[in-house]
Formats: C-alpha cells, sequence, structure tokens
C-alpha cells in the first residue's frame, strides 16, 4: 500500500560563519524547497542559524547500531590515540 | 515630535490602515495554533501572525502618535469601535480551510511587499524604518504562500478544487486594494507612500504568474466592491472583533 505521508528530512543548521551546521532535528515535507522553509520556521525562530541544510532522511546511510562491537569497541583500549601525553608548549596549551 | 503637530487625518488614517491589516490578518492567522494541518505549518503560521502582529503594534502606537490624542498601541488595537477599522475585508474574513487561509496570504503578502517597498522611501521616517524592517517579513510569507499555492493548486484533485474555492472566494475582495480615495492622493502628494491605485499593474504581475503555475484560473472582475478600508465592514468583522477585544474590554487596562 502506497503511504501518502510526506518523507521526513533530517536539518542541518550553521549556527554562525565559521562553525559547522549541525544536526538539530527533523521536519516531515513534500519536497526539498518545503523541507527548507519548514526548517526555517520550525527551528530558526530564535535565531538558532545563519544557514540550513535539508536531508532527506532515507538518503542518510547510517551504521548499524548491532556492529557496534566490532565498529567501536576495538578502539576502548587505545588511549595512546589521544594527544593527552604530549607536553604542549605553554604558547598553544590552549589549542 | 514634530510630526504630532503636522499629521494630518489622512496621514493618520493611512497608517492605521497598514496597521489595521497587519493586526486583522495577524488576529486571523493566530486562529490556526494548534489547529494547522501539521506540526511545521502550525508553527510557520503563528510565525506569521506574530511577525503581522509586531507590524500592527508599530503602526498602531505610529498611528496613535500621528493622532496625538494620546491613544496607545493597546488602546488602537482593542478599544476601537468596528466602524473605525480601516483594515481591507481580504483580511477579515474567516479562514475557512487551510487552501483559503493559503490563498489570501498569498495575495496579501503579494501585497505588502510592493508596499513596504514603496513605504522604505517615505517621508515618514518612522513609517520607511517600520517599512524596512515589514518588507523582509513579507517577503518571506509571499515566499511561503506562493510555493503553498502552486502545491496546492497544482497538486491533489480535491487540493485543486479547495484552492480554486479559495481564489473564486477571494479574488472580489482583491478589487478593493486599487480603490481610490483622496487619502491615497494626498499621501501620494506629501511623498509619504504610494497611491494604492498604482500598485495594481505591479500587483498584478506578481500574482498572476504564480496562480497560472498553480493552475488556478482567475475569475473575472466583476462590479463587486468591499470597503473595509473605509470602514464599511463585512458581517464578519464584529466576531472577529469580539474575539480579539474581549480581554479589554472585561479587564481595562489589564496588563501581564
Amino acid at each position: 500500500m502506497e503511504r501518502k505521508e510526506w518523507p521526513l528530512w533530517e536539518v542541518f543548521i550553521r549556527s554562525r560563519n565559521g562553525l559547522d551546521h549541525k544536526h538539530c532535528g527533523s521536519v516531515h515535507a513534500p519536497d526539498a524547497t518545503m523541507a527548507l522553509q519548514m526548517a526555517r520556521d520550525v527551528y530558526t525562530r530564535r535565531l538558532e542559524g545563519v544557514s540550513i541544510w535539508v536531508v532527506r532522511a532515507s538518503d542518510i546511510v547510517a551504521a548499524d547500531p548491532d556492529a557496534k562491537p566490532e565498529l567501536f569497541d576495538p578502539a576502548e583500549d587505545k588511549i595512546y590515540r589521544h594527544p593527552t601525553f604530549y607536553q604542549l608548549p605553554e604558547e598553544v596549551n590552549h589549542m | 515630535m514634530t510630526q504630532q503637530d503636522t499629521a494630518t487625518p489622512e496621514h493618520v488614517e493611512y497608517v492605521l490602515r497598514l496597521g489595521d491589516n497587519a493586526l486583522i490578518l495577524g488576529q486571523r492567522l493566530s486562529e490556526w495554533c494548534g489547529r494547522a494541518p501539521v506540526l511545521e505549518e502550525d508553527l510557520a503560521l503563528a510565525n506569521m501572525a506574530l511577525d503581522l502582529i509586531g507590524q500592527a503594534r508599530l503602526l498602531l502606537s505610529h498611528a496613535g502618535k500621528l493622532e496625538g490624542k494620546g491613544r496607545d498601541e493597546d488602546q488602537m488595537a482593542f478599544l476601537r469601535v468596528e466602524r473605525d477599522y480601516r483594515n481591507l475585508t481580504l483580511a477579515e474574513v474567516p479562514n475557512e480551510d487551510f487552501g483559503r487561509t493559503t490563498v489570501r496570504n498569498f495575495l496579501f503578502s503579494a501585497f505588502q511587499v510592493l508596499l513596504w517597498e514603496k513605504l522604505g522611501r517615505s517621508s515618514d521616517a518612522e513609517l520607511a524604518a517600520i517599512a524596512a524592517k515589514s518588507l523582509k517579513e513579507a517577503r518571506y510569507h509571499l515566499t511561503h504562500a506562493a510555493e503553498w499555492a502552486i502545491r496546492l493548486g497544482d497538486g491533489t484533485e480535491v487540493s485543486h478544487q479547495k484552492a480554486q474555492a479559495a481564489l473564486d472566494y477571494l479574488w472580489p475582495y482583491t478589487a478593493e486594494l486599487f480603490v481610490a480615495s483622496p487619502t491615497d492622493d494626498a499621501i501620494a502628494a506629501a511623498g509619504i507612500g504610494p497611491a494604492w491605485s498604482e500598485l495594481e499593474a505591479a500587483w498584478e504581475a506578481s500574482v498572476l504568474p504564480v496562480l497560472a503555475e498553480a493552475t488556478l484560473v482567475v475569475p473575472a472582475r466583476t462590479p463587486f466592491k468591499s470597503f473595509g478600508k473605509f470602514g464599511r465592514h463585512s458581517e464578519h468583522m464584529g466576531h472577529l472583533l469580539a474575539t480579539m477585544q474581549y480581554m479589554q474590554r472585561t479587564y481595562p487596562g489589564a496588563t501581564w
């Protein structure tokens, strides 16, 4: 049976120039143009953003949640990959 | 403030028209709050209502100052009688359904965009500032309503039929936008703003291509004229005012 519901769009907002777009939620909309307008009306009412991206949720390829053990657990015991062991000069210590 | 001493009755009248259009359509759109077809559009309509009520506050405060009788925005908005409101009848007719609401927003926003563009160069500095702020809002309202009008008109059989019924109902009320009046003549001569009758060609150039894309048929003009901007309103206005004015009339001067 054909579902007559609008597709879901994931919304990404850039809060200021120079920052990254961050995922902030989703909207239902019939097409891309309306999705942008819906996102504007739902997610930027309090000056949250200067730029909006919308992506059809079905176009996002996501990692399988059931594959967590093999995908992410192996990194657990490799703390040497963090840069915290390096002594930084005072001048760059706040990078 | 020098304007206070020099404002003509036409000047007050003209600003009241602008303010009352924003107020009354803002009131109508706020009726959608919590009732729109989808959550996203509920917020969009509430946003537009808030934009319009924000414009109304600035315009009615300004009209009150020009009038020089010490009336503030609340007194202007809530304590006048029906005949003193100067909004277009187009703004006060009921929402009916999402189709009519959308088509009205489209027809009205297209007109407001033209007005604010011209009023940005008003000799009334306060009005010019309000116009500059409001233009951005109206442009978004127009974009949003136009996109919807196209999708409803050129959508399903039912959405097309409802959008066409909305246009058939609303179109006769748009004649009022361009009815000439001595107020308009005086305002144009003073460089305060355009005579609304001058905007008809530009308005049609703005709305007709979108209606065509929406596959909607524009009805022929008839002799029918509405006269809301002259204070003669439809039977719907009294009900709208009763709802809108209830709080101030029941609890005069109430604040929160």
